[in-house]
């Protein structure tokens, strides 16, 4: 099939736990990469690498040890800013996950300063943001009297734009949104919404966590200000993600953690802060888990992530197509696989979720039900939870024939027809 | 994994006609629960009658929207308590979260818990506990509230 990654068998013996046997010796299938993404032995070596011969702590060690970690550590913020293609790699904060990223931006906007977002002022976000990109912006906007909106979704799960106008206006100060939704698999048009809002003088704030996985990610071209995605996604580990922000905002944020390593000297009285990144890195960073992650967004940009986005496309067609052939199945989210990212939710109808990944799950087949962190989306469409499938860069088309084939043996359990 | 042993047959009839499902009046309280992974939820009313401390279970109602698991384990709870005397439902209660956390290696009581013995598969598998023990939680969340009531 057109599209599919050429090498297919060679990258997935990159990954160890895809020779995983599950009980009843029956072989993985990895569906639930849009939850968390499987881990090449490079980014693994790498890891164990350093934690054998480099482990030091970084930026506070004078020996040989130490200069070797604050090395490891600060090249992979290096290969951070190639991947997101930013300016300076003095923009790239390493953070412990998406969240804390988006946390760290709607928190210090709270706080006096240049970006402060106070009483009458308008946050936008989305209705299909995962809640880690909704609750932050809740307890802001609570906290500082100032008003919440978001753009509603149109029936195949677009962003409904039609009224941008009336949304981002000169009193909105943030524009909070995601790249690729986690649920529906939707694709958002990211430069054109931070065209709007820039207009207006807002800051863009784009939550990548299933964007940077799957598609080429250019911080300049979409013209965000602010974008945060996750290790653990990405092929690298957990316990650290990155904000990347442009620069002169960076400067204007006021210092979110207080601790060692974010400030320039300290006495009982005050403190004065480091410039960034180290500003926003308060204590001792994940290192090892920098490294890996390091290792992870090389091994992708290796691969090429315009190759990954193909392939990924390719197995989403052939996975649409399949479910389509499956009835009492209904797919939420945009059926053109050149829309949309790599996560397909469903509902089989007359089975619950749980039951669907349940009865897959006995087969090997690796999904995930409930409501995917987007109660919200899941409510638009009138459902408390779906089953979603999301495949990645080593996702076959014999795995989604698995798929399919279980979602034909559920409904046979279930007896439903 | 052995499918069959979670999906016994009685909970697949529990779940594809649940008993005593819906809301009714009257009743002494009524609680909402989650099950914030997930998401399932359960409304489940309870009234009960007679002089404190001996207080019978007249009615449990609910409205409940999850898995087979849950959806049946709100059933055969409903079917247990109604029209048992609250400290005997809640030694009952007591039964079942025991079985539910005895990771498949409690003995469930047939006498006290009829068709729940068929949710001792449920207890190996760790990620199914919660939807088995939902309607179960609401359930003493609502009884200890109207108990309360009458108390104060």
């Amino acid at each position: 099939m057109e599209g599919l990654l050429p090498n297919l068998e060679v990258i997935r013996k990159d990954f160890p736990i895809l020779e995983r046997r599950l009980s009843g010796d029956l072989p993985l299938v990895y569906l639930d990469s849009a939850n968390t993404s499987q881990k090449p032995q490079c980014v693994i070596d790498a890891m164990v690498d350093h934690l054998e011969r480099h482990n030091a702590n970084v930026a506070r060690a004078m020996h040989q040890l130490g200069a070797e970690s604050s090395a490891a550590f600060e090249e992979a913020r290096d290969k951070v800013a190639a991947f997101l293609n930013a300016p300076s790699r003095d923009e790239v904060i390493f953070t412990k996950n998406a969240s804390e990223g988006l946390n760290l931006v709607a928190n210090t906007m709270a706080w006096a300063g240049p970006l402060e977002v106070s009483a009458g002022d308008r946050v936008v976000i989305t209705e299909m943001e995962h809640h880690s990109n909704i609750v932050p912006w809740q307890l802001l906007t609570e906290r500082k009297g100032a008003e919440l909106r978001w753009f509603g979704l149109t029936d195949d799960g677009q962003l409904d734009l039609s009224n941008i106008e009336e949304l981002i206006t000169p009193q909105t100060k943030v524009v909070s949104l995601t790249w690729v939704s986690n649920m529906l698999g939707t694709v958002n048009p990211i430069a054109e919404i931070a065209r709007r809002a820039h207009e207006v003088g807002a800051v863009v704030v784009v939550d990548a966590s299933q964007a940077a996985p799957q598609l080429p990610v250019d911080v300049q071209a979409v013209d965000a200000d602010f974008l945060a995605f996750t290790g653990h996604k990405v092929t690298g580990p957990t316990g650290i993600g990155v904000l990347w922000g442009k620069g002169e905002l960076l400067g204007q944020l006021p210092p979110f953690l207080g601790g060692g390593e974010m400030i320039a000297t300290v006495t009982m009285e005050k403190s004065t802060y480091a410039a960034i990144p180290h500003r926003f890195e308060a204590g001792t960073p994940p290192i090892v888990e920098a490294v890996g992650l390091g290792a992870a967004v090389d091994y992708l940009t290796e691969i090429g992530l315009d190759n990954i986005h193909r392939h990924e496309q390719a197995v989403t067609g052939y996975l649409l197509d399949g479910l389509a052939t499956v009835g009492g199945v209904t797919v939420m989210g945009p059926l053109d696989p050149t829309m949309r990212g790599g996560a397909v939710s469903f509902e089989v109808d007359g089975v619950h979720p749980h039951d669907v990944a349940q009865t897959l799950d006995a087969r090997g087949i690796a999904v995930r039900a409930g409501h995917h962190c987007a109660k919200p989306a899941h409510k638009r469409f009138g459902v408390q939870s779906s089953t979603r499938a999301s495949s990645y860069l080593y996702t076959t088309l014999a795995e989604i024939d698995a798929l399919i084939e279980g979602i034909n043996y559920t409904k046979n359990y279930f007896k439903v027809k | 994994m052995d499918l069959d042993s979670l999906y016994q047959e009685i909970i697949l009839d529990h779940y594809r006609s649940p008993h005593h499902a819906g809301l009714r009046e009257p009743f002494g309280a009524e609680v909402h629960h989650v099950n914030p992974t997930c998401g399932d939820e359960v409304t489940l009313r309870v009234h009960l009658e007679g002089a404190p401390g001996s207080e019978i279970v007249t009615d449990v109602s609910y409205d409940a929207e999850g898995c087979s698991i849950s959806q049946a384990a709100a059933s055969v709870m409903a079917d247990l308590v109604i029209g048992q005397p609250v400290v005997k439902a809640l030694r009952t209660h007591e039964a079942f979260v025991e079985l539910m956390h005895g990771r498949g290696k409690v003995e469930p009581d047939e006498e006290v818990l009829e068709d729940g013995i068929a949710f001792a598969g449920v207890a190996k598998f760790p990620a199914r506990i919660k939807c088995a023990l939902l309607s179960w939680m609401a359930f003493k969340d609502a009884t200890a509230q109207v108990v309360s009531k009458e108390d104060s």
